[in-house]
């Protein structure tokens, strides 16, 4: 496919490997974090640590929405669908994060809950329309690159006076998120590592733009690319943080430039503040409460926010004692570390929120990974080789 | 759940809503946040929604870019250069 297809030639990602490999300083470690789960993803299945040097090492950040939702949140979903009747649309992805008693959305469909997987926010609000007489509620979840279509919905679901319908908002944010891995006691607390630059969002910055990443590469002293999903996107956004991990800089880069500009999509931005305002606080799973990282309904669309019509109270569960999501959502451990994984947590069984979503950490290695944890399995003298072409 | 893909715009129709082409699937998505999204241009969909335009020069700056990279590999000269393009 056009803007695929010759981003993923394994050649020229060899040579962006072998540039990477001769600028590498073997003194220097280079910790980097690719916050987004779909980096994640593109690091896993096109073998993209193989072909890095030693000590140049990619850390799984919180960037996957999936596992970032935290057990509280898709309860108060469940219980919407369970105990108020209503119809409960959502994105897949979501259907499969486990909750509180054993209990996921799929579950609970199981369970005879009216609960309906969307591809669109679009064809949820449609949901409501067929059915004047069931109320519907949008379980919205999702970065800055779910947050717009929501929003639209909302203003649609008003101007038409719409009253069966509203959504429970779980809008969080990226850059609050990457701040707080840096900023906060409580991050240092429980455990960080020591980064060295960041991989920034692609799909996320065509709304937000890359200017939101300078205040945080200045405060902080870490280099932020901006970099695309396929494989030498990310390769050539890694020869860029190594750059200037090399030559000290801190700066905000674009690899992305073909849909990524400094101030990003500005119709976008604009529906999302008449929409949305800045909650103070919200739980993520892995980091706890973060500040100023999540984002509600205004109060002239409280008609249609579920959590005030249906007078929703949040409460806080703990995830399951062995499941290490935590430390995996925080870069401190990694899915082979964790018991359970492969064995009594899989993407069909998932235990813990990393293993849901094929961005998900866990659901990553367990796909293209964990074979190489093997010592049977030859490596082979060029690890290169296992780009896909 | 964050991916997106490029597609291609063959149709406008009424309503902010597009038909796009996705390797040659077709499918109705809304433009509202590309509202100057017109036919052959290529945009980023996500969830049913175009949120972003690509640029094709930019996309092909990039490319010369690896391209470039390619040949200095093959070539004595190393070009230091390069790092600065970007
Ligand atoms: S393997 Fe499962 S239980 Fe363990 S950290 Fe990953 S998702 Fe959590």
């Amino acid at each position: 496919m056009k803007y695929i297809d010759e981003f993923r030639d394994g050649d020229s990602a060899r040579h962006i490997a072998d540039k990477i490999a001769a600028e590498v300083k073997p003194d220097l470690a280079y910790n980097f974090m690719e916050f987004c789960g779909g980096h994640t993803h593109a690091i896993s299945r096109y073998g993209i640590a193989d072909m890095l040097p030693p000590n140049v090492r990619m850390i799984h950040g919180p960037g996957c929405p999936v596992c970032v939702l935290p057990i509280g949140r898709v309860d108060l979903a469940i219980r919407l669908a369970l105990e108020r009747g209503v119809i409960l649309c959502t994105y897949g992805d979501t259907m499969r994060v486990p909750a509180s008693n054993g209990l996921s959305l799929i579950k609970a469909k199981a369970r005879g809950a009216d609960i309906r997987m969307v591809y669109s926010a679009h064809d949820a609000l449609k949901l409501a329309e067929q059915h004047p007489d069931r109320e519907v509620v949008f379980f919205a979840i999702g970065f800055e690159t779910t947050t717009p279509p929501t929003a639209l919905v909302l203003r649609d679901a008003k101007a038409r006076g719409l009253r069966n319908f509203s959504v429970l908002c779980c809008h969080v944010l990226t850059p609050a998120a990457i701040t707080h891995i840096l900023a906060s006691a409580e991050a240092r607390e429980i455990g960080t590592v020591p980064l060295d630059g960041f991989i920034g969002p692609a799909h996320v910055s065509i709304v937000i733009g890359s200017q939101p990443y300078v205040p945080f590469a200045q405060t902080f002293h870490k280099p932020v690319v901006i970099t695309g999903f396929e494989p030498m996107d990310v390769m050539q956004g890694i020869l860029m943080l190594v750059r200037q991990v090399n030559s000290s800089r801190a700066e905000v880069e674009n690899e992305f430039s073909r849909v990524v500009t400094p101030t990003g999509n500005l119709a976008a931005q604009q529906i999302m503040a008449e929409v949305f305002e800045l909650r103070e606080s919200f739980e993520w799973r892995g980091l706890g409460e973060v500040p100023t990282s999540a984002l509600k309904i205004r109060p002239e669309f409280a008609t249609w926010d579920a959590e005030r019509k249906f007078e929703l109270v949040y409460a806080s569960v703990p995830d399951h004692k062995q499941c290490e999501c935590g430390a995996i959502l925080r870069g401190v451990k990694r899915p082979q570390d964790c018991k359970l994984f492969g064995t009594v947590c899989t993407p069909e069984s998932p235990m813990g929120s990393c293993m849901v979503s094929n961005e998900g950490a866990c659901a990553a290695h367990y796909s293209y990974g964990r074979f190489r944890d093997l010592a049977l399995v030859n490596k082979g003298p060029t690890a290169s080789n296992s780009i896909a072409t | 759940m964050c991916l997106a893909i490029p597609a291609r715009v063959v149709e406008i129709l009424p309503g902010q809503r597009a038909v796009v082409d996705l390797g040659g699937v077709r499918k109705e998505v809304s433009i509202d946040l590309v509202a100057d999204a017109q036919v052959d241009d290529y945009v980023i969909i996500h969830v049913g929604y175009a949120i972003g335009k690509i640029d094709p020069e930019e996309a092909q700056r990039t490319l010369a870019l690896f391209a470039e990279l390619s040949e200095a590999q093959n070539s004595p000269q190393p070009l230091s250069v390069m790092g600065e393009v970007l």
